[in-house]
């Protein structure tokens, strides 16, 4: 096992896109091991990307269990995750082992349908929310070159936009 | 001797304030740190950080032309501590109701109670001229723990002020 050397904002390669994983052989498995122990060494993360560690492939690890109030599906090992059905919007703050010292307001999907193989290459699917749907996302977000960073809103105009109805007569 | 700066720029709205005022800034060697600008009725606001080697009669020098021009109030103090490393917020609340006088008093009053330190507060007026209703965003720290704050907003929802409180948990990944 080993801790990876994370890259950091703005690495170029951080906005590249990454490739569906193929062969589920002994050397992904150590490679998982080694993500593995790099997300446990990153402070109070709670998921990590392979292209965070410059593995350009579709795989993310997430585990909100350290959160025990919250809904949670223990370690997940995500290769090739697909989101197949969403629903809803939530705001919440998010911070990024690429992006030290910055944390921001972001809108994700409240609950999302996750279909994806785990690391012995078997299909699961699942169902989540909140928090760990939250975590899900923005993993995702880096397996297709995107940051929170991207994403982030001010709570004054995304939130609570304020609207003009027309009144009747107004043209 | 080298100091971090916070400038007050304030003056009727108009393009390119940010581009001359930040012009004038980088023209003198001054470096950016954490900011907030924003049109509050006619005016445009700003609230910048700069760090600077030269002192404050400095730093006025080379920002007067810019605001001479454009017709900004401009204040400098000093202002240190580095950006990176500042404190989270761990609760959000939102407020909602009809405006009237005294509302932003008495829910920050309830929150100042309950130990609870603002680090930051937009609020709006909306709806219409003949019913505003009054809007608050604030994140902060609530140092008593979320118990405490809960209990003093009660007496404000009897009031008719619709408050919400929400934890914010940070998800890093």
């Amino acid at each position: 096992m080993a801790i990876l050397e994370i890259l950091k904002y703005p690495d170029p390669r951080l906005k590249q896109e990454s490739v569906e994983v193929e062969t589920f052989d002994d050397e992904l498995q150590r490679f998982l091991d080694d993500l593995e122990e790099t997300m446990g060494d990153g402070p109070g993360a709670v998921g990590i990307a392979a292209p965070q560690v410059g593995r350009f492939e579709r795989i993310a690890i997430v585990d909100v269990s350290s959160k025990p109030k919250l809904l949670n599906h223990g370690r997940m090992f995500l290769i090739n995750p697909e989101i197949v059905e969403w629903d809803g919007l939530a705001v919440g703050r998010e911070g990024c082992l690429s992006v030290p010292d910055y944390t921001g307001n972001v809108v994700r999907a409240e609950r999302i349908k996750l279909r994806y193989r785990d690391r012995d290459g078997n299909e699961i699917e699942i169902e989540t929310e909140g928090y760990e749907a939250r975590a899900v996302q923005h993993e995702m977000d880096h397996l297709d070159g995107m940051l929170f960073v991207d994403r982030v809103v001010s709570r004054r105009h995304d939130l609570f936009r304020r609207k003009h109805y027309k009144q009747p007569g107004e043209r | 001797m080298q100091h971090w700066y916070m400038l007050t720029l304030v003056g009727h709205d108009q393009p390119g304030i940010v581009a001359r005022v930040t012009d004038a800034l980088f023209k003198a060697g001054a470096n950016l740190g954490e900011a907030s600008m924003m049109r509050l009725g006619g005016e445009f606001t700003i609230m910048l950080r700069a760090r600077y080697d030269e002192g404050v009669d400095g730093l006025r020098e080379h920002l007067a032309p810019v605001a001479n021009a454009m017709g900004l109030h401009l204040h400098v103090d000093v202002c240190d501590g580095e950006p990176q490393g500042q404190a989270e917020p761990n609760v959000r609340i939102s407020v909602s109701g009809a405006d009237r006088p005294g509302i932003v008093s008495e829910v920050t009053g309830a929150l100042a109670e309950a130990g609870f330190n603002i680090l930051e507060l937009e609020s709006d007026v909306a709806g219409s001229d003949a019913s505003p209703i009054y809007l608050i965003h604030i994140e902060g720290e609530a140092r008593q723990g979320e118990e405490a704050l809960e209990a003093a907003l009660a007496p404000l929802r009897e009031k008719g002020i619709d408050v919400s409180m929400q934890a914010i948990d940070i998800m890093v990944g």
